[in-house]
């Protein structure tokens, strides 16, 4: 069990009632925070899918984006680090999106919102000091200005919606990727868990007491990075760092749902991000691996590195996230695999402790999501 | 009961010795999900790395405490994981050795020792 160096972590502002909660501090990105409480993965991961879970992920970065002329130039002007269509993007709306570099890699994966007059961006936390800087030195004509006293809080679940529409009212009425600021506190309907949910940004002075009334709620527990871990892979959601970084392109990370039809070939604005020529031609030609789901046939997970084998000893690829899925009630991996061994019900093997044991490749979306469209 | 500085146990039971591992390692380790045990009969040496346990969070494995050959492996944690949290200095045991000289036990931990240890 890893020691803990707390003078080299930063505190999250909620690190008080973590401890008071029972929570295990590890530290994650820089900051002390909590892997589990009590219940542990488990339990934490099954009531997030039946009631509602409250995460505290503080450490990502928030990030105001202010045009200095129009509110488009603003959108163009992001547009240009980004392969995603932010000119399109209705105001109290939020959109998934990736900063790429000029080798089509991926810098960092993020969301942005439209807020009339600005754009509110959450990037991750190992990112958000490159990312700053990133945008500021692409964005000339815009002012960028990253959020240092606010707490971002994520309700996920079935429960959710009861439980903050309690404490604010009207928040039942919001659909997927909406967003809306009630006072001081914004609200996205989005989250990281493949549940319906919110993600809550309350400045760090409210930010304990919101989330003790939160936790107040019928049927609200706390959850630690290691259920938020394992409900995004169930999801089928990437993790920055391990399934995308600077060399995988969101076409290989399977991300093309983002890349909206204007930034495509024959779109109205076709290319013009970092990247183009290899992502447009990916999307073109279909690109030379993909990341897909893999589910092992027998119970041993295949973790992060496992190599992966065609029948005939091949190595075609890797996985990039694996372990237990609590829901589904059996080891689950995602990874990427040659595009000729990619087609869904492909068998491989992934070897395990020198053990080349059977997976089969299969969607991303080990667990059905339960977004509120 | 004796223990090993790798949060392991051993229980004397007849000329047999019964292996498992400690409750505070199960906590640490948390909710555990697969279990790999060593084919019975087999002949081991003091560090070999015979059994591997995963939980949600990561995957470890079990150490031969002493030298001396497994008998007999629990089939019901690969059937029942979660046992090694449930039970993890009863129902959840692991292997049973045949040693020597049970002697050896000597130079293992007891309680007082093992609670020295983790506190």
């Amino acid at each position: 069990m890893a020691d803990l160096e707390d003078g080299d972590l930063l505190l999250l502002g909620l690190d008080a009632l973590h401890e008071e909660l029972g929570g295990k501090m590890v530290p994650f990105a820089g900051y002390r925070m909590p892997v589990q409480y009590p219940d542990g993965v488990m339990k934490e991961h099954l009531h997030t899918r039946t009631a509602a879970g409250l995460f505290d992920v503080s450490h990502m970065g928030q990030v105001i984006l202010r045009p200095k002329g129009s509110m488009d130039d603003l959108k163009l002007a992001f547009e240009t680090l980004m392969p995603v269509d932010v000119l399109g993007l209705g105001e109290g709306r939020q959109r998934y999106g990736m900063f790429t570099n000029d080798q089509g890699g991926i810098l960092d994966d993020l969301m942005f919102t439209n807020r009339g007059d600005h754009l509110y961006v959450v990037v991750n936390a190992s990112c958000k000091a490159a990312d700053v800087a990133h945008m500021t030195a692409g964005m000339p004509g815009v002012s960028v200005e990253h959020i240092t006293d606010r707490a971002l809080l994520a309700l996920q679940g079935p429960g959710a919606e009861a439980a903050l529409d309690a404490l604010l009212p009207g928040v039942a009425a919001m659909r997927f990727m909406d967003h809306r600021v009630f006072g001081d506190i914004w609200v996205s309907r989005s989250g990281y868990t493949g549940e319906d949910g919110f993600e809550i940004s309350v400045s760090d002075a409210q930010a304990e007491g919101f989330a003790r009334k939160l936790l107040a709620q019928p049927g609200v527990m706390p959850i630690g990075l290691g259920a938020r871990d394992s409900l995004r892979l169930e999801a089928g959601l990437c993790l920055y760092g391990h399934d995308i970084d600077t060399t995988t392109s969101p076409v290989e990370a399977n991300l093309v749902w983002a890349i909206q039809k204007a930034r495509k070939a024959g779109g109205a604005r076709e290319g013009g991000f970092p990247g183009a020529a290899r992502i447009l031609k990916e999307l073109a030609e279909g690109p030379a691996r993909l990341r897909v789901g893999l589910q092992p046939e027998g119970r041993a997970p295949m973790r992060e590195g496992v190599e992966l084998f065609a029948e005939d000893g091949t190595p075609v690829g890797r996985v990039t996230s694996g372990g237990f899925g609590p829901s589904v009630n059996g080891p689950i991996a995602m990874g990427y695999v040659a595009r000729a061994h990619a087609a869904t019900g492909t068998k491989l093997l992934g070897e395990v402790r020198g053990k080349r044991l059977p997976v089969t490749v299969c969607d991303l979306t080990f667990q059905p999501t339960t977004y509120k469209r | 009961m004796k223990y090993t500085k790798d949060h392991e146990w051993l229980r004397v039971e007849g000329d047999l010795v019964v292996v498992g591992i400690t409750e505070h390692a199960a906590t640490q380790l948390g909710d555990v999900v697969f279990v790999e045990l060593p084919e019975p009969d087999t002949m081991v040496a003091e560090g070999d790395e015979v059994c591997v346990i995963e939980s949600v969070k990561a995957a470890s494995d079990i150490l031969a405490p002493v030298d001396g050959e497994i008998v007999a492996v629990n089939q019901k944690l690969v059937d029942n994981p979660g046992l090694v949290n449930e039970d993890p200095t009863g129902a959840a045991w692991f292997f049973k050795m045949k040693l020597d000289d049970l002697s050896v036990l000597d130079q293992l931990m007891d309680e007082d020792e093992y609670q020295e240890l983790i506190g």
